[in-house]
């Protein structure tokens, strides 16, 4: 069972290393694909493990819990840990057309392999600072990715990104200290027993909004968000992708985790502000967006924009609200990095994702309009895809508890949305092109088409599919959130049965021995 | 001795906030610095000071046989140190990079990725 759970964090490492050792042949490329695949192939193992047997757990080093690091597998960390198989082996096989060998010498797909495994060991871990160690391994290879190649834009963008993600981490490190210190515990499943007894009720919601702050830096919520935009629209293609698919969504897993499980002692106060924050969140996201030009700029605001939607179904905090943040976790991770692959293709063959310099892509090249069409109405939440049953689950969930103007809200900014895949497919897909240029996919080389446009057509039928058969992903998300809202099954997986932790009690008995 | 401490972290964060709002990327940096610091100083705090009880178990013994200092704690910082040595060494390549390649450290400068003239409509 612990090599289960250790598989999906231990394959992209080893993958890493040869994927550097090799990286300045073509192996390398290929090496990453198949780490890719092998990490997709643990991640099923797991979930198959998880559907069968529940949650599961497994300490590492062979300390007892709550003493050791623990790595736990529920529904929604293996479906994550899923999801994150499926997109890593998705921009893989794009990383083949896309990443240039220069920046394979300086080890690209190292870094790729890298990224995949922390954000991984981040859904994977039961310890909250083992998960600010997998924010770090994640930060540190992203920050190399985002600026590997060097262009004056990277290095911009980089800077905002590394130092607003730099001043996040340290509030978590101390929200981490803060935590420690009036639990006498680091392990999630204990800390959800031990903050029950904790004297000093305001201090915790202090912590409580320390993580917020902290959490909500990396999930990108108003107003916290900035770094997002600044820096997602500079890097390659695939780059970008695995960005916009996988990290912010660490951050959204990681604020479901916490305060479903940990910080739930007041809800009225915690989930109220993480309201008003998803209803914000949704809002500027999507205003941003339609005042952007360019395809990735505006895809960068419409992250932001959904992110409000997840945390709105945390905040409304009703077991139909949590099916509808994972539905909309998973739907979400796939839709949003095969947007940004189309965009790589229409730079490829159009020149540019400069909406003023694009155009034609829909008379030279229907097929890739058509795959731009599948991410981008789900997106915006047309039935019958799979951003359509996400949204309505969310919206039915605030109408459910009579919270109309979060419903309105959230369905205002769908419209919006909705404007924004209009303004680029008017631009990039309708108009035609101003330099005269006809845009066809037979400009690229065979193996470049094969390599671009397959990840592009899978992710696009996996959409479909979640879009026509919702109901096995549904139950799906109802068990998981069934989960969330009852941790027991974690708790008791993690610390076994007997619930023996006395946490508060060694930390108190060093004050008093003062 | 935890008010000492609670102090240092208040004066480190008040100082790195200063040099944060500064439009210098390297103070900018300066200041992160310090606030890891007094991050690290918060969790050492956490851990209860408990001097002259260092964390020995006897030889022959499996526990401690008295109480001792905690020392899980500085495990955290430890490790913690060791993170934000690395992302600082990063951010400070990157820093000189940018500065090579920018030509420029005041962040009011830097809008190359968001450049100022953002027309909202695409000309037709």
């Amino acid at each position: 069972m612990s090599w289960l759970l250790a598989g999906p964090i231990i394959v992209p490492f080893v993958t890493a290393v040869f994927a550097f050792l090799f990286r300045a042949a073509p192996a390398g490329r290929w090496l990453s694909v198949i780490g890719s695949a092998a990490l997709l192939i643990a991640s099923a193992l797991l979930m198959v493990e998880v559907l069968d047997q529940g949650v599961i757990a497994a300490q590492m080093g062979e300390w007892p819990a709550p003493f050791g690091i623990t790595l736990v597998a529920d529904l929604l960390s293996a479906v994550m840990v899923v999801i994150t198989g499926i997109t890593g082996l998705a921009v893989a096989v794009y990383a083949l057309a896309d990443i240039d060998e220069s920046k394979e010498r300086l080890g690209y797909h190292a870094l790729f392999q890298v990224l995949l495994a922390g954000v991984c060991g981040a859904f994977l871990t039961g310890d909250i600072f083992n998960l600010y160690v997998w924010f770090e391994v994640m930060l540190i290879s992203s920050f190399g990715l985002l600026v590997l190649g060097g262009k004056k834009e990277q290095l911009d963008g980089g800077i905002k990104y590394v130092t607003l993600n730099l001043i996040s981490t340290i509030l978590f490190l101390a929200g981490v200290g803060l935590l420690y210190g009036l639990t006498g515990t680091l392990n999630m499943a204990d800390l959800h027993g031990a903050v029950q007894q904790v004297e000093n009720q305001g201090l915790l919601l202090v912590v409580a909004v320390m993580f917020i702050v902290a959490f909500g830096v990396k999930a990108a919520l108003f107003p916290l968000f900035f770094w997002l935009p600044a820096s997602y629209h500079t890097p390659a293609f695939a780059v970008s992708a695995i960005f916009a698919g996988l990290l912010t969504k660490v951050g959204v897993y990681a604020l479901i985790r916490t305060f479903t499980l940990i910080f739930t002692t007041d809800i009225a106060y915690t989930h109220t502000i993480l309201l008003w924050i998803a209803g914000f969140t949704m809002v500027t996201g999507v205003l941003g967006a339609a005042a952007m030009n360019d395809m990735r700029r505006i895809l960068s605001f419409h992250i932001v924009s959904q992110i409000g939607y997840m945390i709105l179904g945390l905040a409304l905090y009703t077991p139909l609200a949590i099916v509808g943040a994972v539905f909309y976790l998973v739907h979400h991770i796939i839709v949003k990095a095969n947007l940004f692959l189309v965009a790589g293709v229409a730079e490829r063959i159009a020149g540019s994702t400069d909406l003023d310099r694009v155009g034609g892509l829909y008379r030279y090249a229907p097929f890739l309009g058509f795959l731009f069409l599948i991410p981008a109405f789900s997106l915006a939440g047309f039935p019958p895809l799979s951003g359509f049953w996400a949204k309505y689950v969310l919206v039915k969930a605030s109408l459910d508890i009579g919270n109309y103007l979060i419903a309105g809200v959230a369905l205002a900014v769908g419209l919006l949305t909705i404007y924004s895949m209009t303004k680029i497919w008017g631009y990039a897909f309708w108009k035609p092109h101003p330099a005269g240029i006809e845009p066809r996919l037979s400009r690229l080389s065979r193996h470049d088409r094969a390599a671009l446009l397959i990840p592009i057509a899978s992710l696009a039928a996996l959409t479909c599919v979640i879009g026509f058969f919702p109901e096995p992903f549904v139950q799906f998300a109802e068990r998981s959130a069934a989960q969330l809202l009852d941790p027991s099954a974690y708790v008791s997986a993690v610390l076994g049965s007997a619930d023996a932790a006395q946490p508060a009690a060694p930390l108190a008995l060093l004050e008093d021995g003062q | 001795m935890e008010i000492l401490i609670a102090l240092i972290v208040g004066v480190l964060v008040a100082a790195s906030v200063y040099l944060m709002l500064a439009r210098h990327v390297l103070r900018f940096l300066f200041g992160l610095v310090l606030m890891s610091n007094a991050a690290n100083l918060v969790i050492f705090a956490s851990g209860r000071l408990t001097p002259e009880a260092p964390p020995l178990i006897p030889a022959g013994a499996y526990a401690p046989t008295q109480e001792v200092a905690n020392a899980l704690p500085q495990a955290l910082v430890l490790t913690a140190i060791v993170i934000g040595f690395g992302l600082f060494a990063f951010a400070l390549t990157l820093v000189y990079r940018s500065y090579q390649g920018l030509g420029t450290l005041n962040s009011d400068e830097m809008r190359i990725a968001e450049p100022v003239t953002d027309a909202a409509e695409p000309r037709k």
